[in-house]
């Protein structure tokens, strides 16, 4: 690296260290002087703008370590402490949550732009490769993150991932239990994802070293996918790049922010807000929507595969791959290809049954595994000679078809693996290895390319927005899809002070609503993650809060003399639990546990509208539907029954305000204080991101001004 | 570079364009580090901790007990007549931190002070009967051989200030609230 020529600095404090340790040359080199195709368009953005989520990713990620603690029973409450009690902390968490979907959409868009320009033939195969490693990283990476709030989606993803190894034959078990720590998903398995998550984005970051130092090797590929015959061809790095990245970067930026600030939620699954339960598996998992494509492929494959005389058709291949190492030249290949003949003959002896079955779950794990694996082949599938897609047509047919397949694959991923999901995952999966395994090869010795320009023209924008755009509206989708598969019952859209970008909470509905709570919920009710102190956001004065909390008492000590003893509540306090333990809140309500209500109006799909549709839901069951004793009928509940009595009846609260004392208001007022309770920074939330938002915004008008300046010269 | 070489006259436009992308630019970076900063202060269940009240009533005259408060040592000591005497009489302008005695209690009978010696941090020794209280009757501090006397001020070795008063009130005569 330092073996290149040096340039001479102006500066003699740069000057001196330049020649001690050439850095300034290598950024002059690499950065300010290094020439670049001058057609680039803006799908050469990506790169930049997926460097700058993954330094966002690690910078969130360290502060948010710094809060948090991998452990089962704490992990949870510390995530909500993060939300909830650390300054910036909430704002710190979505950054992250969100910031991962962004840094995907950033890499699926810089894989289809090298996908579509040819970016990964001769002689850039290998920083291809590199690029293939860094999203499998990236895959793991976003994996294990996905666990550490040890939510229900969390664990149970973990424990359905995990359990892809157990289709290994033989050692299957024995790698999953290596990979959990015990006998189930719990407290070893976090700890040692929380280890992986820290480090694996370093070990990403330096991957993404390599993978710019191959670039910077062969040089960019550009739209039209022939090299740079000269100068005239390229323009320095700086000014030009840099200021066309920093105007794309804004703009991406606008969108993750308008995300982050006012749909914070809208990737996540109501399921990421209750607590890990390993006896009880929620009834849909999904995973983030970035897996979703590859996670129909894995439920694609929902038959065996039988290989008729497997074990002899093995043992064919053997000799086959024996003959052929023993007529190859050079003993490394050679060696080589005994290898793969030991390989094949181990194969043959584990199937020595006379039809060998490839059973469903493994050939499912081999498909998925496949089909990210199949992408460091691809330069050696597709070996047409023409890179650029503008000028093979026909692979631009097939190219747009394997995109729109791995969409429908997305959505697929998302619904509930029934009726014609199935069919329709299969289809797309078929296609997706058709054209890897077949439609490739074939199209790289048939197709006959269009003539190719004598050298680089101006670049068009041309497709660049449309393919943006679909992306980005796409992924939204994909994360509803989930959503439509399983929603029990149509809940009725109420009108509440808090929707909308500017909505903020009705503090004497959230205070008439805690009057609901304290009196009627929480007797059966427990609000763990919610303090007396956090009742001041309501309106109440700290002699109130303090009053308010001196009516409960909690058990404290131990005191001097070793004892426990009960005091009155403290603002500090968190609320008193109804029961002292779930067993006993379980027992004391007919087998059901009253779910605590901190998280519940982030934890059920609707809302506050679902708890308002709820608590107004009830009424007589109809003709035909039994009801045991202990059971209601209520329309708003999954299955139409629920353990809960009527918890409400005009009159029973009385309100301070003079609002009307109606089952209708206090089912209202309860709901948005449940809601205030789950999302207490909302009004902040949307209150910064009016801030970020305009600051953004400008910046990225000014930038757009200087990257016209800039290539005014150009143009 | 072809550029750079144009900007030495004129072209104030552009030069100005530039001046203002990179203040916002620096301005915004200089912004969004101040979040990731104000997350390592305490948190707000961590900040609802930090006032205790302590019940004084068992406390006997010439007894000491120590309380936690945010994380360290108060000591509180219920001083004799004759310790507050000795403490009172003292030439407060000899004293390397002066501070009369009156000024470091709000009742005389009770001391309230951080137990934490203010060199270097270590907790002083003297809080039971049987630990050594320093040339001075008061506490001394092991680490490094500071004394202080029955009204908690430095009287030798190389601590420079007293020990601290924490922020307290009374709010019967025998309950106190820290913090």
């Amino acid at each position: 690296m330092g073996s290149g020529e040096r340039v001479t600095f102006k500066n003699p404090v740069v000057s001196w260290i330049d020649e001690r340790l050439p850095v300034f040359s290598l950024m002059h080199k690499e950065y300010r002087a290094f020439p670049t195709p001058k057609n680039f368009n803006y799908l050469w953005n990506f790169g930049a703008i997926a460097s700058v989520m993954l330094i966002l990713m690690i910078v969130t990620g360290i502060v948010l370590a710094m809060h948090y603690t991998p452990h089962a029973d704490m992990a949870f409450g510390s995530v909500e402490h993060i939300m909830r009690d650390v300054n910036w902390g909430w704002m710190l968490r979505y950054l992250h949550m969100n910031g991962a979907a962004f840094f995907f959409v950033a890499v699926y868009i810089h894989m289809f732009r090298g996908m579509y320009y040819g970016s990964y033939k001769k002689p850039r195969e290998l920083l291809w490769i590199l690029g293939v490693v860094i999203f499998l990283l990236m895959m793991a990476t976003a994996f294990m993150g996905y666990t550490l709030p040890w939510s229900q989606m969390g664990g149970w993803a973990a424990t359905v991932i995990t359990n892809l190894f157990s289709a290994v034959p033989i050692f299957g078990d024995d790698i999953v239990s290596l990979l959990w720590g015990g006998f189930s998903v719990d407290n070893p398995t976090l700890n040692r994802f929380f280890s992986l998550h820290y480090v694996l984005p370093f070990v990403i970051f330096a991957v993404v070293f390599l993978h710019v130092w191959a670039l910077h090797v062969s040089g960019s590929n550009n739209p039209l996918g022939i090299e740079p015959k000269g100068p005239q061809d390229t323009l320095p790095f700086h000014p030009y790049y840099t200021m066309k990245d920093t105007f794309g970067l804004a703009v991406f930026l606008l969108l993750y922010v308008v995300v982050t600030f006012w749909f914070p939620n809208i990737f996540a699954h109501p399921d990421h807000f209750v607590e890990y339960n390993p006896l009880q598996t929620p009834p849909h998992i999904v995973p983030e929507w970035y897996f979703l494509p590859f996670y129909a492929i894995l439920r694609a494959i929902t038959f065996d595969i039988a290989i008729p005389f497997g074990n002899v058709l093995f043992l064919i291949a053997a000799l086959g791959a024996t003959l052929y190492a023993y007529f190859s030249a050079g003993r490394v290949r050679k060696f080589l290809w005994l290898c793969i003949v030991a390989d094949i003959f181990a194969l043959a002896l584990l199937s020595f049954s006379p039809h060998f079955v490839l059973e469903a779950k493994l050939g499912g794990v081999i498909a998925m595994f496949g089909s990210v694996g199949l992408l460091v082949l691809l330069p050696w599938l597709d070996t047409h000679p023409v890179r650029s897609a503008r000028f093979r047509p026909r692979y631009r047919f097939f190219l747009w078809l394997f995109v729109i397949a791995t969409i429908v694959l997305g959505y697929v991923g998302a619904q509930l693996p029934e009726g014609i999901w199935v069919k329709l995952g299969q289809l797309c999966t078929a296609y997706y290895f058709g054209f890897f395994l077949v439609i490739l090869p074939w199209l790289s010795r048939t197709e006959k390319a269009l003539p190719l320009p004598k050298s680089i023209s101006d670049a068009v924008l041309k497709g660049v927005v449309v393919l943006f755009a679909v992306i980005s509206f796409s992924t939204p989708v994909l994360a509803e899809g989930g959503e439509h598969s399983h929603e029990a019952q149509h809940v009725e859209s109420q009108e509440w002070s808090f929707r909308g970008p500017f909505g903020t909470y009705d503090r004497e509905a959230l205070r008439r609503g805690y009057t609901v709570y304290q009196n009627v919920c929480s007797a059966c009710h427990s609000m763990n993650l919610v303090s007396y102190r956090n009742l001041s956001d309501l309106g109440y004065s700290p002699e109130q809060v303090k009053a308010i909390a001196a009516e409960y008492s909690v058990m404290d000590g131990p005191d001097d003399e070793g004892e426990m003893f009960e005091r009155p509540a403290l603002p500090r306090d968190p609320f008193t639990n109804p029961y002292p333990n779930r067993k006993a809140a379980i027992y004391a309500n007919n087998g059901s546990y009253p779910p605590d209500m901190s998280l519940l109006a982030k934890a059920r799909h609707g809302g506050a509208d679902y708890i308002y549709g709820l608590l107004t839901g009830y009424g007589d069951a109809p003709h035909g539907k039994d009801l045991m004793q202990g059971q209601y009928w209520n329309a708003v509940m999954t299955g139409n029954v629920i353990a809960m009595a009527p918890p409400l009846s005009e009159g029973m609260v009385s309100y301070e305000d003079g609002s009307p004392e109606t089952l209708d208001q206090y089912a209202r007022d309860v709901s948005h204080f449940l809601t205030w309770a789950a999302e207490p920074h909302m009004e902040a939330r949307k209150y910064t991101g009016v801030k970020v938002f305009i600051f953004l915004l400008v910046f990225a008008i000014v930038m757009y001004g200087v990257k016209k300046k800039t290539w005014a010269d150009v143009h | 570079m072809s550029t750079a070489n144009q900007t030495d006259d004129g072209e104030t436009r552009r030069d100005f364009l530039h001046l203002t992308a990179g203040a916002l630019g620096a301005v915004g970076v200089g912004v969004f580090a101040w979040p990731f900063i104000d997350s390592l202060n305490p948190a707000a269940d961590t900040l609802a901790m930090s006032t205790i009240e302590v019940d004084l009533s068992p406390v006997e005259e010439g007894e000491s007990i120590t309380v936690v408060w945010r994380g360290k040592p108060v000591f509180i000591r219920h001083r004799t007549p004759k310790e507050i005497e000795s403490a009172q009489k003292i030439a407060v302008a000899d004293l390397r931190d002066s501070e009369a005695d009156q000024d470091r209690v709000q009742k005389a009978q009770w001391l309230i002070m951080v137990g934490i010696c203010t060199h270097l941090g270590c907790v002083p020794l003297g809080q039971r009967k049987t630990e050594p209280k320093g040339d001075f009757g008061g506490w001394f501090c092991p680490c490094h051989g500071s004394h202080y006397d029955i009204s908690g001020r430095i009287r030798k070795g190389p601590a420079p200030k007293n020990l601290a008063v924490p922020q307290y009130n009374f709010i019967d005569d025998t309950t106190v609230r820290i913090g």
